[in-house]
């Protein structure tokens, strides 16, 4: 190959890196090569040192959660010519991915209530912020009124972006009451705002009247963007888009990709057919092969950085493919029955975990609605007591502290989130152990 | 109008096939199934999911937002299931069939050992938000890959939360704005060569700066002159890719970087490319104060056929304080640690905010860890060797039937460029490239870096063995002889596809984005 | 009527103050198949050498340049639903906005018909 190449060696083809930077050897002071054993033994001591979710009574949530999976979704997500293959630029021989992402927009748009929805973005803080950017595109205001409900690291994030965009993010930490303040909401709505930020269920798991507020917002001729970080919730729920959301994002997490310690994850996007054109990231959309069969390609490209450059409409190249997979292939095997009865198992354990813990002393359960998430309020740091419950081998929570670290009001805030995996036995455990470290 | 499509790129359809074949009942052919979409095949009562018996209970807690009717969602059975991701997956083309030479994508063997990794319970079971005392081996698993990314680009630091190549462009733009800002020396341009990636210049156009192009000299790398002649107090600083978007490495990087740190800016590398050098240069050694790694190229996790990517940004002991939270730290017993918002203002006040929720792509952590920890500091220099190794030996085995832009400069790094220079008239890259579908290669990139009419970029990878790019050679060799000759049967290739050339026009005069019921 | 045209590919066609403006056959057939235009707002007022409109085709997007300063007064609406009249009648029925002229000298500027396919043609 050398030969072919008129080089003398591997190394004279790197001739162009200036010799004062050109290293000679591997860098020192780094391991070299290591055998398979050995890299799965290193790496099984490191999950070793983790207390698993599935291990312990868990009940986890706040943008995140951990449902039954079935063994099928991450059969098929495995097969190599899902896994290793690129973005369907060469749509020929990529019909499986294109079929796959115009099967999951056309999910993802009944799920939300959208008329269309996007191929994926990177997860949902990214594509809440996404959102309020392309709510400032089609209304050109840009101020944006966001619920205290609204996750706090979706708020951090969008508070990141927002900072380097000139957008106006008017926000507030929520109140740890029964429900959440629509009335104070709709008050900030004014000329000037692009949108509206309405989580559903918000982060304290109670639920927004999302009809009313989007009536206030487009009255205003503001949008209303609603977000979902569980939308398995959406199995019980009215769907965003049947209650005026002009644009729904979310975090398609909770379906087919598992916890992973927050990533990769799925940002889902769907709004008005009216917008196509100010949406971010892939689509996917129908068409016909030069001999008139059905077929898929990736469309209205032109809105994105690789043709529009500086003109884009997002700086995104990639979705979040094989994450859009695996929820796809989840849906495919619930169907809108096997879903209802997923969120009816996770929503019957939230009511018997706050009927238990409403009896535990110094517990009080705040929410008066909620799906599968809910917070109570405890006589102490709640911080703590997370870190005690972890301590007796119960992950009893999300408490307000680690998500609100300044507001002192929320201290004793507690998010307790379930689903189909939560067993009565494991809400009996919570129920004991925070009992014993409460006492 | 500005510039007039510059990359040449006008997709045309070709002739529909010609009659002859043998029509089947089915549609289907052989092995070749054709699978209807899942809206025309399944129902909503149906599932594929068994669940414990639910009982009937109180849904008030529900409040008045309690759906009615179940969602409109149609589902299969298991074996259903099977069957229809199982026949779409063979629609596909991937790595795992063949050589898949898309330049600046970097396609490579995945290792299974990672996927197993990755699977592990510690590290897929496990809550992004649990006490930081349950997930120890968790946060371990992070910093020993973010030591390894300092380590192997000679930088000072390194923000791991940045979910793709373009969200590290942007928090690496962010960390250079956050710097100026602390400076009270805001500044408002952007340097951006011509030949960058699109990313690029949108990535600065978001973070709020105006941008400006860099033209190139003729043997393919940034014009320094041009470059430092534009220099000023109004520049906050550059982005450039190295090795650029032509394959070539931008020797003067470092006289570049000297240049616009004497004028008090920043040096930003998109490090798509990284693969190429890892091992044999450190950007830090080069001047650079920031460089996303995208994890799915240079360290092999995979591509999923449209992400989840993953985009760390090592940065420089300038830009260090003012990384995003939340990061993870080591303390002195070997303990990790987390700083998050509660403790920021503590350890590290100047962070720019936020990028996303958690802690970023902790799937393709583990991962790409795995995938370093097996190729280690020797291996990851063997693998930027053999990759380039395997670049020029396509670049010199095409050069005499191929037209290679830049071929006359010099090696190449990863990947070799070539243009339509040549082609008989009408035809087209985007010809030669549906020719290589039919036999049974996906296509190199084409139409990019713009700079190029009628681009080709080859990008073999180190995962082929010379055999396997013998094959190739010779399929590319044949092509670009028929695209010479004028062969009609090339402007309606592929012929053998499941699918025909297919009309984006339509695709995007009347999109149809969501399956609608009849 | 007068028609001149610029080096940017934008025809305008002159009678009086008021103008009509469009790209020209040569640009749309660089193009491509165009698949969306984004005509400039109603009352815009618009500078010589301003991004007015963009012409999408499948993988390129194109700023379409004001050849003159002035004020749109009317948009082809036609092209919302046919974009491909830019493809089949450019320099007619594709045409893409009206406009009154506030500075009528900024035409000589502007090259005529036998000097764009001079120009043309040495591309």
């Amino acid at each position: 190959m050398l030969s072919v190449i008129g080089a003398g060696s591997i190394d004279e083809l790197f001739a162009d890196v200036p010799e004062h930077a050109r290293l000679t050897a591997p860098i020192a002071g780094l391991p070299n090569h290591a055998s398979e054993m050995t890299v799965e033994r290193h790496m099984a001591r490191l999950s070793a040192d983790n207390m698993t979710a599935g291990s312990v009574p868990f009940f986890l949530g706040a943008g995140a959660y951990r449902h039954h999976i079935p063994a099928t979704v991450d059969h098929m997500i495995q097969r190599g010519e899902f896994l290793t293959a690129y973005t369907p630029y060469q749509p020929e021989i990529a019909q499986g991915t294109l079929q796959v992402l115009f099967e999951f927009q056309t999910q993802v748009a009944r799920l939300f209530g959208t008329d269309i929805a996007n191929a994926s973005l990177y997860d949902g803080s990214t594509a809440c912020w996404e959102a309020i950017a392309m709510a400032a595109r089609i209304t050109r205001r840009n101020k944006a009124v966001v619920s205290g409900g609204l996750h706090p690291h979706y708020v951090e994030t969008a508070r990141t972006m927002a900072k380097f965009t000139g957008d106006v993010l008017d926000t507030n930490a929520p109140d740890l009451v029964a429900d959440p303040d629509d009335a104070a909401l709709i008050a900030k709505i004014d000329g000037e705002t692009s949108c509206v930020v309405v989580q559903y269920p918000d982060v304290l798991g109670r639920i927004p009247d999302l009809a009313v507020i989007a009536a206030a917002a487009q009255a205003k001729g503001a949008l209303l963007i609603a977000v979902v970080t569980e939308p398995v919730a959406l199995g019980l729920l009215e769907s965003p888009g049947s209650l005026g959301a002009d644009i729904v994002v979310g975090e398609g997490q909770s379906i087919g990709v598992g916890l992973q310690f927050g990533g990769p994850y799925l940002g889902l996007f769907g709004c008005r057919e009216k917008f196509v054109r100010q949406i971010p990231g892939r689509l996917c959309g129908e068409t016909v092969d030069a001999d008139g069969k059905r077929g898929f390609v990736l469309t209205l490209s032109t809105r994105e950085q690789h043709i529009r450059r500086e003109k884009a409409t997002s700086n995104i190249c990639t979705n979040s493919g094989l994450c859009a997979l695996a929820f796809s292939v989840h849906m495919t095997l619930l169907g809108g029955a096997g879903l209802t009865n997923m969120a009816k198992l996770s929503h019957l354990r939230a009511r018997q975990a706050a009927a238990q813990l409403a009896k535990v002393p110094g517990v009080t359960v705040v929410n008066r609605h909620y799906f599968n998430e809910f917070a109570v309020a405890l006589p102490k740091d709640a911080r703590q007591v997370v870190r005690d419950l972890a301590d007796r081998h119960v992950l009893g929570g999300v408490s307000l502290g680690r998500l609100y670290p300044h507001v002192d009001a929320l201290t004793g805030g507690l998010l307790i989130a379930t689903t189909e995996c939560t067993s009565e036995d494991d809400i009996t455990a919570l129920a004991t152990a925070l009992a014993e470290v409460l006492a | 109008m500005n510039e007039l499509n510059p990359s040449g790129w006008r997709p045309a359809m070709g002739a529909a096939s010609g009659a002859g074949q043998i029509e089947t009942f089915t549609g289907n052919r052989a092995l070749q199934l054709e699978e209807a979409l899942l809206f025309e095949i399944g129902a909503s009562d149906r599932s594929g999911v068994d669940f414990d018996d639910v009982p009937n209970f109180d849904l008030s807690a529900l409040g008045p937002n309690a759906r009615k009717v179940a969602p409109n969602l149609p589902g299969l059975s298991e074996p259903e299931t099977v069957r229809h991701y199982t026949r779409l997956s063979r629609q596909n083309y991937a790595i795992d069939l063949g050589v898949f030479p898309l330049g600046s994508c970097t396609m490579k063997h995945n290792p299974r050992l990672d996927e197993k990794v990755a699977r592990m319970p510690g590290f897929a079971d496990v809550h992004p938000l649990q006490p930081v005392q349950t997930v120890q081996g968790a946060l371990s698993a992070i910093n020993e890959l973010a030591v390894w990314l300092i380590k192997l680009t000679g930088m000072h630091g390194v923000a791991m939360t940045p979910k793709a190549g373009a969200h590290g462009e942007l928090c690496g733009l962010l960390c250079i704005r956050a710097a100026l800002e602390a400076k009270g020396d805001p500044r408002e341009v952007i340097l951006v060569p011509e030949s960058a990636h699109g990313t690029n210049p949108a990535t600065a156009a978001f973070a709020g700066y105006r941008v400006e192009s860099i033209p190139a000299t003729a043997d393919g790398r940034v014009d320094v002159a041009a470059l430092t002649a534009r220099l000023g107090p109004d520049v906050a600083g550059v982005m450039i890719t190295n090795p650029n978007t032509c394959g070539l490495f931008e020797r003067d990087l470092k006289v570049i970087a000297d240049a616009v740190h004497a004028v008090g800016g920043y040096v930003y590398c998109d490090g798509a490319n990284f693969n190429a050098i890892v091992g044999r240069v450190r950007p830090g050694d080069l001047g650079v104060d920031a460089m996303h790694i995208n994890l799915h190229k240079t360290f092999s996790t995979p591509h999923g056929g449209g992400g989840p990517g993953s985009g760390p940004v090592v940065l420089s002991e300038a830009l260090s304080p003012f990384g995003p939270l939340p990061f993870t730290a080591r303390q002195a017993d070997g303990s990790m640690k987390l700083i998050e918002e509660e403790d920021a203002h503590l350890e590290h006040p100047q962070a720019f905010g936020r990028m996303c929720a958690f802690h970023g792509q902790m799937g393709m952590f583990t991962r790409a860890l795995a995938y370093i920890l097996s190729h280690g500091a020797d291996g990851l220099r063997q693998v930027s060797g053999d990759a380039v190794l395997n670049a020029n030996y396509v670049l010199r085995s095409l050069d005499d039937v191929l037209e290679a832009p830049f071929g006359a400069a010099g090696h190449c790094m990863h990947e070799a460029l070539f243009s339509d220079d040549g082609f008989a008239d009408g035809f087209s890259t985007l010809d030669l490239a549906k020719g290589l579908i039919d036999e049974g290669y996906h296509p190199m990139t084409v139409y990019f870096p713009l700079v190029v009419h009628g681009a080709m970029l080859v990008e073999p990878t180190e995962t082929e063995s010379k055999a396997g790019l013998d094959q190739f050679i010779g399929a590319m060799r044949s092509l670009g002889a028929r695209a010479k000759a004028g062969d009609e049967l090339l402007k309606s290739a592929p012929h053998l596809a499941p699918r025909r050339r297919l009309d984006e026009t339509l695709a995007a005069r009347k999109p149809k984005l969501v399956y609608k019921d009849a | 009527m007068t028609r001149y045209f610029t080096k940017d590919h934008e025809w305008i066609a002159v009678e009086g103050s008021e103008a009509t403006v469009g790209i020209t056959t040569y640009a749309q057939s660089q193009l491509g198949d165009i698949t969306f235009v984004e005509v400039p707002a109603l009352d815009a007022t618009v500078s010589k050498g301003d991004s007015a409109s963009v012409v999408d085709s499948v993988k390129a997007a194109s700023d379409v340049y004001a050849p003159v300063s002035g004020t749109v007064t009317v948009v082809n609406g036609a092209l919302e639903e046919q974009p491909e009249l830019v493809n089949s009648d450019a320099e007619g029925e594709g045409w893409l906005w009206k406009m009154t002229l506030s500075d009528p000298a900024e035409l000589s500027s502007l090259m005529d018909e036998a000097a764009y396919q001079a120009f043309v043609a040495g591309l």
